[in-house]
């Protein structure tokens, strides 16, 4: 491992010893964290693909009722039935902070219509009333979806990110601090012996003179 | 703050019924459609449902808002069925994160 182009002084490898001590702790702590990070991760994952696997089920049911009802109905009357839907979903978005990952939260306020159906009955068949009234129990369903799989998107991300500065701080920051800091303990040691061996030799020296 | 609403992208077969439940739907055909749709819709909406075709055709622009927390875009799968990419999608997740997948066979360990 290389070691850093400094100057072998006492001043620096003060300087040095202190940003090891550093990167030593911050390794350790990032390290803690992508733990955590993981545990939690996993928690959502699994939830992701609990609902995924509903909702894809649910949904598919739903969209084929309402395949089912276009097939027997005309076109026209089913554009004419839902053109104006009664109820319009808005949601409240917020967004919570994750192991310093912000990440979304929906609340549905859902704007109470007079009905959920926005058409006569006397016109469609039932199985577009079956469509709708399951595709609408599945909306709170599919909007929990959308919010947990974005947190994992967003958690897989910010885990591998993390990775990648934990695994700086261990295979290149820590090792060429001590590579340079050993270099320079070695350097000064060396710079001592020079001057006690110069001294005893004009130490002789002088004695011989006399 | 962007608005709360909704909306729904895919074909026509599959978006139109979420219109009857009060979602925003725009149905698209083609690819430079659905991609031109989602690209508009992002910047407006903080959740936008994609048929997994759409997800597929309009996948760079998808990407590109995938690190953020708004808007959320969620592959759903059409009326003709699901394509797993959702799944799919959760094992590319657990691979980044963990470095292996740990749901083998799509069962849980």
């Amino acid at each position: 491992m290389a070691k850093l182009n400094v100057n072998p002084t006492r001043m620096e490898l003060r300087r040095l010893k202190t940003r090891l001590k550093t990167a030593t702790r911050g390794h350790k702590l990032l390290k803690d964290k992508s733990d955590e990070m993981i545990r939690r991760f996993m928690l959502y994952i699994r939830e992701n693909k609990r609902l995924r696997e509903e909702v894809e089920g649910e949904l598919s049911g739903a969209l084929k009722n309402f395949m089912l009802a276009r097939a027997v109905s005309s076109d026209s009357v089913i554009e004419e039935a839902i053109a104006m839907p009664s109820t319009k979903v808005t949601l409240d978005v917020s967004s919570q902070n994750v192991m310093s990952v912000d990440v979304p939260v929906f609340e549905i306020t859902k704007q109470e219509g007079s009905a959920l159906y926005p058409y006569s009955f006397a016109t469609v068949t039932g199985e577009l009333d079956d469509a709708v009234a399951s595709l609408s129990a599945l909306l709170p369903k599919l909007l929990k979806l959308a919010e947990v799989e974005k947190t994992c998107n967003m958690l897989a991300d910010e885990i591998e990110r993390n990775r990648r500065r934990v695994n700086a701080l261990e295979y290149v920051m820590i090792p060429q601090l001590e590579e340079t800091i050993k270099y320079i303990t070695m350097k000064l040691d060396e710079n001592e012996r020079g001057t006690i061996t110069r001294l005893m030799k004009v130490k002789s020296m002088l004695e011989n003179k006399q | 703050m962007r608005e709360g609403s909704i909306a729904v992208v895919g074909d026509k077969d599959s978006v139109l019924a979420f219109k009857a439940i009060g979602l925003d739907v725009f149905p698209v055909e083609g690819e430079m459609q659905a991609r031109e749709t989602v690209h508009t819709l992002a910047r407006t909406y903080s959740v936008i449902f994609v048929t997994e075709k759409v997800a597929l055709q309009a996948e760079t622009y998808i990407k590109r808002y995938k690190s953020r927390a708004y808007p959320v875009i969620l592959p759903i799968p059409s009326a003709e069925g699901s394509m797993h990419l959702g799944l799919d999608g959760i094992n590319a997740n657990v691979e980044k994160a963990i470095g292996a997948n740990v749901f083998v066979d799509g069962k849980e360990d």
